[in-house]
């Protein structure tokens, strides 16, 4: 099949790009705060980053980014309406979101097995405050993916709407997206 | 089958794999001295993953020009911004 050529378009319901474009807001607010604060006591940010599971948030990362490969594979699977792949496809995500969902969990029972807590001190309260309002985004993303699941299976491929789809997926891009920056900020950045 | 696999996506995928390494490489101290000018490095890279997450998964490069131009001022402008407050620091 030759490259399709298609028409500018939204993907998704229009709805969703409210709700995506106001968390994007939201969260570039809260990663300005995050700099601001670690520039008033660099010292304190540096020493708790260097407390952080490197390789874990390593991992969370590569999770997110293979999910979000799966996620717009199956929709692109669903508008090549091919049988059965975009309810894996969405599967595979899923399974990826609920990895990354239990490498939380042992990072912060890691941490809070060593007596740190988000009232420890302000890096810590912005890494348990933001990766934890990040981890409610994820669970959502989770209830989503298994929508799409449920809605691809209920009916043949030809009948499936994939604007819904896109709706979805667009969420979970987000999730993705934001945990990028998330990790730059509290990991990575000296 | 074969054509979804081996697809622009699977393309941005390896790229956004490789840019994580890189990144998670120069935040533990490869090669940048100074570890604002890493830190600044750190940054650009994650907008410019987020910049291929936002036009290829989320599939904005398909949108119109003024949705695009939207999304990408905002990538680029929280990139200056974030570059900016650790420079700054």
């Amino acid at each position: 099949m030759t490259a399709r050529i298609r028409a500018a378009h939204i993907p998704g319901e229009p709805g969703i790009w409210l709700f995506i474009g106001g968390d994007i807001v939201l969260f570039s607010l809260l990663f300005v705060v995050f700099l601001d604060y670690r520039a008033a006591d660099p010292a304190l940010f540096a020493a708790g980053r260097a407390v952080l599971d490197q390789g874990l948030g390593l991992l969370n990362t590569l999770l997110m980014l293979t999910s979000s490969w799966f996620v717009a594979t199956g929709v692109e699977a669903a508008r090549r309406r091919l049988d059965g792949v975009p309810r894996r496809c969405f599967a595979v995500a899923l399974a990826c979101g609920a990895g990354f969902g239990v490498v939380k969990y042992f990072e912060y029972a890691a941490k809070i097995a060593t007596g740190i807590t988000p009232m420890t001190d302000d890096f810590f309260m912005f890494y348990f405050v933001y990766t934890g309002i990040h981890m409610i985004h994820v669970l959502i993303g989770m209830a989503v993916l298994a929508a799409l699941i449920g809605y691809t299976r209920s009916r043949p491929t030809a009948a499936v709407n994939v604007q819904h789809l896109e709706t979805g997926a667009s969420f979970w891009h987000l999730v993705d997206l934001l945990w990028i920056v998330l990790f730059a900020l509290l990991y990575l950045a000296a | 089958m074969r054509a979804l696999l081996w697809s622009r996506l699977t393309v941005v995928w390896l790229l956004l794999v490789a840019a994580t390494v890189l990144s998670w490489e120069v935040g533990h101290g490869l090669g940048i001295e100074d570890h604002r000018i890493a830190a600044v490095a750190v940054i650009v890279v994650a907008l410019a993953k987020v910049r291929f997450v936002m036009m290829d998964f989320m599939e904005i490069r398909h949108a119109p020009l003024w949705f695009r131009l939207a999304g990408e001022a905002w990538t680029a402008g929280l990139a200056a911004a974030l570059a900016a407050l650790i420079l700054a620091a």
